[in-house]
């Protein structure tokens, strides 16, 4: 490997590891970013179980299932939006002073985060994945166990990637927390209600099936939902080309405003 | 090689005229001091040999290496000690230093002992792995001046680098500086509106008022520029009639007036003292208190911009305050 690009890649495996030590020192947070997704696993799926099924193309499964996927994407959204949010503390508490003087680039910086984001929604998903098990969850699909898992974690990656590309983004906009926490709320729900989480997104008015297009979290949800249960809405070549596209568009975007951070 | 070249230094912010046209050559090895009231341009000065900030217009070299042409080349010959706290309170002293070494290349294998050496010269080898957030303010300030000589820099930039911390640590932090530019051959620039430590520390100072320079010497050769002694006289009323008056002495080197307070500069301030006091008498003008004391940087600065800092700080806050409510 040429020598810049060897020290691109230190750089970016640098900023990775402040990320994850710092994500391993808060493991409370961690713990308590877990209860939210699970509480909507548990008392929406169990709740919806018993009275609803769903089928499709694919075959069909029952609500916890079908909803098990959602929560998935919801998990990695979260936390990936809100890693971006590292830029905003560090910018506040002033270490971003020390990152953007270093002889290093900008788009390692980026890079580096983003993945550190990423690292941290996947872990995160997967730990929701393993504890769903537990209420009944299962990998049903027609794919095999461990080509589905590889789907999920190729998909998580994308929109991981993506997101934390967003949120890289706003904060590289946005002047204090406050603004971030505004932002990315406004941005947030409607993301997540609109990905076709909670319900089948075939039989929608058209307004709203049109919002759900234009959403990139919809085609992960999507492709996480063909891993798990089999069904899917879009081709999966659709959705994976989506997914990529989205994280290849909001890192660009990223490196882009946040040269502009000082 | 000049360690620091400066041509024309220049720096607008929209409408704001920071920095206005600096120049500087800064030798091997100096210490060498920005000294100036919050506001003056000191920071901005400093961020723009630091590649933090753009120049408007103007040069600034290090080591021959331009910042705007060569700002990579830069990062790598400067540490940099902020204003602002910049340290990750989430991770230990030691680990803080690891990342600024990755970031920086110090080669691996070198890193562990270079850690080692930097701690014990900040004296903070057996907090290394406490959580910085633990740490007091001296404490993350020697950490942070251990972690701007990591790298090895061959110019280290320290802004305020007291500021805000109790006299003890403050002399405390000064020995270690010092320590490390007669020992390590270091180039240092600090800013401060400290003058004490001005005095202090620093091989040569530029007195930095209004983004301009307006003095620029070594310490004693800027004291001895004012003269002997200062005499500082509290004249409540009738300050200016007794200036008009002892300006006509022949001794009198030269009079200030600032806040009701007289400040002559005389070869010789015990002979001079009863003879102004003679004057003021036959004026009528009451004169509370008098003192008399060897000049230092306060009277420098005073002779240059006409004011004290800490008065300029405080008329300084006010307009800040003052734009901002009006935004």
């Amino acid at each position: 490997m040429p020598n810049g690009r060897m020290e691109f890649m230190g750089d970016v495996y640098s900023i990775w590891l402040r990320e994850m030590i710092r994500y391993v020192r808060a493991r409370s947070r961690v713990v308590t970013s877990l209860i939210t997704p699970l509480l909507w696993l548990i008392i929406f799926g169990s709740g919806f179980s018993s009275s609803l099924s769903f089928g499709g193309p694919g075959g069909s499964t029952n609500y916890i299932n079908f909803l098990a996927p959602g929560i998935l994407g919801m998990t990695v959204l979260f936390t990936s939006i809100f890693s971006g949010m590292s830029v905003m503390f560090d910018k506040e508490f002033g270490f971003m002073k020390e990152i953007l003087v270093a002889p290093v680039s900008r788009t390692s910086i980026v890079l580096g985060k983003a993945l550190g984001g990423t690292t941290q929604a996947s872990i995160q998903a997967l730990m929701i994945l393993a504890l769903s098990t537990f209420i009944g969850v299962r990998i049903s699909g027609t794919l095999g166990l461990g080509a589905a898992l590889v789907l999920i974690l190729v998909t998580i990656f994308f929109i991981g990637m993506g997101f934390v590309g967003l949120g890289i983004s706003i904060a590289s906009r946005l002047e204090n927390i406050e603004g971030f926490q505004v932002v990315s709320n406004l941005l947030v729900l409607p993301i997540f209600f609109l990905s076709g989480a909670f319900f089948p997104v075939t039989s929608l008015p058209s307004w709203m099936k049109f919002l759900v297009n234009i959403n990139p979290l919809a085609y992960g949800v999507d492709a996480l939902r063909y891993a798990v249960t089999g069904l899917h809405t879009y081709a999966l070549t659709l959705d994976l080309a989506v997914v990529f596209g989205f994280f290849v568009l909001m890192t660009v975007i990223g490196s882009i405003l946040f040269r502009n951070v000082r | 090689m000049k360690a620091i070249e400066t041509h024309d230094l220049f720096k607008r912010f929209e409408n704001v005229e920071a920095v206005k046209g600096i120049n500087l050559e800064i030798e091997e090895g100096e210490l060498f001091g920005l000294l100036g009231p919050n506001g003056a341009g000191k920071t901005t000065t400093i961020s723009m040999l630091c590649t933090i900030v753009r120049p408007t217009s103007g040069s600034a070299s290090i080591y021959g290496h331009d910042v705007k042409k060569e700002p990579g080349t830069v990062r790598g010959l400067i540490g940099i000690v902020f204003q602002d706290p910049s340290l990750d309170d989430n991770l230990t002293g030691r680990e803080n230093l690891d990342f600024h070494g990755r970031l920086y290349k110090v080669p691996r294998s070198e890193i562990a002992g270079r850690i080692k050496d930097v701690l014990e010269l900040v004296e903070l080898s057996d907090k290394a792995d406490v959580i910085v957030k633990k740490y007091s303010g001296g404490m993350k300030r020697r950490l942070e001046i251990a972690r701007g000589l990591l790298h090895h820099p061959k110019v280290l930039f320290l802004d305020e680098p007291t500021l805000g911390l109790d006299p003890q640590t403050r002399r405390h932090i000064w020995e270690y500086i010092e320590r490390l530019n007669k020992e390590k051959q270091i180039t240092m620039i600090l800013t401060t509106h400290y003058m004490d430590e001005a005095d202090q520390l620093c091989d040569r100072i530029a007195i930095v008022d209004h983004g301009k320079i307006v003095a620029m010497d070594t310490p004693d050769n800027l004291k001895h520029d004012v003269g002997g002694d200062v005499v500082i006289m509290t004249v409540p009323n009738g300050g200016e009639q007794l200036k008009v008056k002892l300006e006509q002495l022949e001794f009198v080197k030269s009079t200030q007036l600032v806040d009701g307070a007289l400040r002559l500069s005389v070869d010789k301030g015990e002979t001079a003292i009863p003879i102004f006091m003679d004057v003021a008498r036959q004026e009528g003008i009451a004169v509370p208190s008098i003192s008399l004391h060897e000049p230092t940087l306060e009277d420098i600065f005073i002779k240059y911009t006409g004011r004290e800092i800490r008065t300029q700080e405080a008329a300084d806050g006010f307009a800040n305050m003052h734009a901002r409510g009006r935004r």
